[in-house]
């Protein structure tokens, strides 16, 4: 869910812009080495493949729904540095054309969405996927647990902010308990379709999946002679 | 490309708000709301000046009230947030209609709707004048930087091309007995999703190869 304006006081948006700017700026410059000159036509259908992802809606507790954030999703099939550059975007976009998440909370929107989920999405990845034996078959399961923790993360960093910048006076532990149980069901489900996904193309097309492109064996090419 | 120039929120339109180069919209866009976010949640005068300032700009732009209105739905689980919150927020209660609220929380609550809902009808008023080329000509002008305006431009351009894709996928699983919303049908949901993306890199390779055979060199022109 998108955090609207007003929610947060006006430094700590100013704050979160500059964060999410900064954040911004380092995922361009590692994006050109995840795709190179391809990083326009390449991380832009990415973004519109993560856009398509999170209208589709899974119910959670009491007949509410949520959907899917994409972030651990787009990390583990493009690359870190894509995913962050390719959620901003989405981001940018939904809030310039479609009025989803206020335009001052676009910085607060990007770094909790965009690069704590996906940092911390990624680390997890990394980390679980190193203890795991090297085999293609781990990687959907390590996306399922980086997914997993990646939402409550966001939503602990969103708690931070409001401790630092909100502008209700809510018990801040109130708020701690409600925003990372609610995220830890979202994540749940978040985790169950990360891996499902991942699973999906690296069955398919191990070849596109970023996270899993150093477990592909080296296969060299070889020339055969023909028998005469 | 063969794709229409406006998006779904778009209202065609005339005015001087239409006609109004899309950087300085953005720019007014954005000083509007931090001016808005800025204010005190009790000074109420304040809020109603705010609200005027954007009617009369809607107006002018002659956008009608109710297509603004109803595209406001965006906005529904903030207000449930936001009805919430003089439940759960601490300070000293009061009693209205005979229901104990904290006070600052009722001061709070109604502060950030009005903030909400003044940041909602103004992006709501950007996206419904501006048409997508203007706005990404408008971020270049601001010094966005290239390589996100191009992104940006890739995104705007298949996004109803990569969601339909999607929509067609999941009326073929519907019409073949399947729940996308169902958890027990997730699996093939998730398969669903995994050729979208596959789709979805695939095509950005042709764009690619389409774009270098006419002489793209990283850079837009």
């Amino acid at each position: 869910m998108h955090v609207p304006d007003g929610f947060l006081d006006a430094p700590t948006s100013i704050a979160t812009g500059v964060v999410a700017a900064a954040g911004v700026a380092v995922a361009l410059r590692g994006a050109r080495k995840e795709l190179d000159d391809r990083t326009a036509p390449l991380a832009g259908l990415v973004a519109t493949f993560v856009f398509a992802a999170q209208m589709i809606n899974f119910p959670v507790a009491g007949g509410t729904s949520g959907h899917l954030l994409g972030g651990v999703l787009a990390a583990v099939l493009a690359g870190p540095f894509t995913a962050v550059l390719c959620l901003s975007v989405v981001l940018l976009v939904q809030a310039l054309l479609m009025a989803d998440g206020g335009v001052t909370a676009l910085g607060t929107n990007i770094t909790l969405m965009g690069i704590v989920g996906v940092v911390a999405g990624w680390l997890v990845f990394r980390g679980v996927l190193s203890v795991l034996p090297k085999r293609r078959s781990m990687v959907a399961p390590a996306a399922a647990v980086a997914a997993l923790v990646s939402v409550p993360t966001a939503a602990l960093a969103f708690t931070a902010l409001f401790v630092i910048g909100g502008t209700a006076p809510v018990d801040s532990g109130k708020v701690l308990v409600a925003m990372v149980g609610w995220h830890v069901v979202i994540g749940i489900g978040e985790a169950v379709i990360t891996a499902l996904v991942v699973g999906s193309v690296v069955a398919s097309r191990p070849d596109l999946v970023y996270g899993a492109r150093h477990l592909l064996a080296d296969r060299e090419l070889e020339i055969r002679k023909a028998v005469a | 490309m063969g794709a229409g120039h406006g998006h779904r929120l778009f209202f065609h339109g005339h005015s001087p708000i239409h006609r109004a180069p899309a950087h300085w919209k953005l720019v007014a866009l954005l000083a509007f709301m931090l001016t808005v976010v800025a204010t005190p949640h009790h000074w109420y005068a304040a809020f109603g000046g705010y609200a005027l300032v954007l009617v009369t700009v809607i107006l002018t732009s002659r956008v009608p009230l109710l297509y603004i209105a109803r595209r406001m739905v965006v906005e529904v689980p903030f207000v449930f947030f936001a009805v919430l919150m003089p439940f759960i927020a601490t300070g000293p209660r009061i009693d209205v209609l005979g229901v104990s609220v904290s006070e600052p929380g009722l001061v709070a609550a109604g502060g950030f709707l009005a903030k909400a809902t003044l940041g909602v009808v103004a992006s709501l008023t950007l996206a419904a004048t501006t048409e997508p080329v203007d706005l990404l000509r408008g971020l270049r002008t601001l010094r966005m930087p290239d390589q996100i305006v191009s992104i940006m431009s890739f995104m705007i351009r298949y996004l109803d091309v990569v969601t339909d894709e999607l929509r067609r996928m999941v009326t073929g699983m519907r019409s073949r007995g399947c729940d996308p919303r169902s958890p027990r049908h997730w699996p093939m949901l998730a398969r669903t999703l995994g050729a979208l993306f596959i789709r979805s890199y695939e095509r950005g390779e042709r764009v690619h190869l389409a774009m270098l055979s006419r002489g793209y060199d990283g850079r837009m022109p």
